[in-house]
């Protein structure tokens, strides 16, 4: 079983990375660009039918920092 | 005083920070590997620079859950000095000992240079051995290190007076900053004042052979000469 956590900069923080990102986009003539956000995504497998409580937890605690980020758990 | 330099995986400034302790009169640094889980017989505790863990997931994310951590947070809440420079601040965020989070420099290049810092608060154990307004001119070395907090803990870290360091120009008018961090800041402390996070490296600023002898001043403070 796969379950994949979702991480995004929050919308009020800078992402700069993003922000270059949508640039280049732009360069290479991609039209109506508006706005691009770079985040990352963590795919665990589990052996076995995994704890949801646990998950949200490490998503919170270990994989987003609530500060700076937001996540999404699916799968 | 005996402090404790905690080495992390990935950790490379713990060696500059020893040899610019132990070059201070009265203060003694020893290393810490970050297994270690015991801080007794130290009077302070420095997480130095680097790039711990590679840095992977988020600067500092992952040395947060380091065994000695435990140990530095039962240090810093009994009252005790702990300063984090650079990845150390970023590792002190990350472990909630400081509010607000380092994110990449507004500009995304890595910098390393020497920039001006302004004290903004003198009479706390690390800069208590500066002028107010004093302006120090000490080097950074980052990609991560614009600070970031939400409107309500820059509120209340102005309110407390909070903010050690900002940015600035030679002459002190907070005009320059390098990185983006919000309101020019450059280093914070938690609301007890033991606990110290700044983007800049004192230890780089200890030698006149480096450049400026302007970051003794901090660890000058903590000894308390």
């Amino acid at each position: 079983m796969k379950v994949v956590v979702t991480v995004m900069p929050k919308p009020s923080v800078l992402d700069p990375q993003g922000a270059a990102t949508a640039e280049a986009m732009r360069h290479s003539g991609l039209e109506g660009v508006a706005r691009v956000r770079v985040g990352k995504s963590i795919e665990i497998e589990f052996e076995k039918a995994p704890d949801q409580a646990k998950i949200e937890q490490i998503a919170r605690d270990l994989l987003s920092n609530p500060v700076i980020e937001d996540f999404t758990i699916s799968g | 005083m005996k402090f404790a330099v905690i080495r992390f995986p990935g950790s490379n400034c713990d060696q500059d920070c020893v040899a610019a302790i132990n070059g201070l009169p009265g203060a003694k640094a020893d290393f810490v590997w970050h297994k270690e889980s015991s801080l007794s017989g130290f009077d302070a505790v420095v997480l130095p620079g680097g790039f711990s863990y590679g840095d992977y997931l988020r600067c500092g994310a992952i040395a947060r859950f380091s065994p000695i951590m435990k140990s530095v947070r039962d240090f810093a809440g009994a009252g005790a000095p702990v300063i984090g420079i650079c990845n150390g601040f970023q590792i002190l965020c990350e472990a909630g000992l400081l509010p607000g989070a380092l994110v990449r420099n507004r500009g995304l290049h890595f910098l390393c240079e020497h920039v001006y810092v302004r004290v903004d608060r003198v009479g706390t154990r690390f800069t208590r051995g500066a002028l107010t307004g004093g302006v120090l001119r000490i080097p950074i070395a980052h990609g991560e290190g614009c600070y970031f907090a939400d409107a309500e803990t820059l509120r209340q870290l102005k309110a407390e007076n909070r903010i050690l360091l900002r940015y600035c120009d030679e002459s002190g008018r907070t005009t320059t900053n390098p990185n983006g961090s919000i309101d020019n800041i450059a280093g914070i402390c938690n609301e007890a004042g033991n606990v110290f996070g700044l983007m800049p490296h004192p230890e780089r600023a200890c030698d006149p052979a480096l450049g400026s002898t302007d970051g003794r001043v901090i660890f000058e403070s903590m000894i308390g000469i």
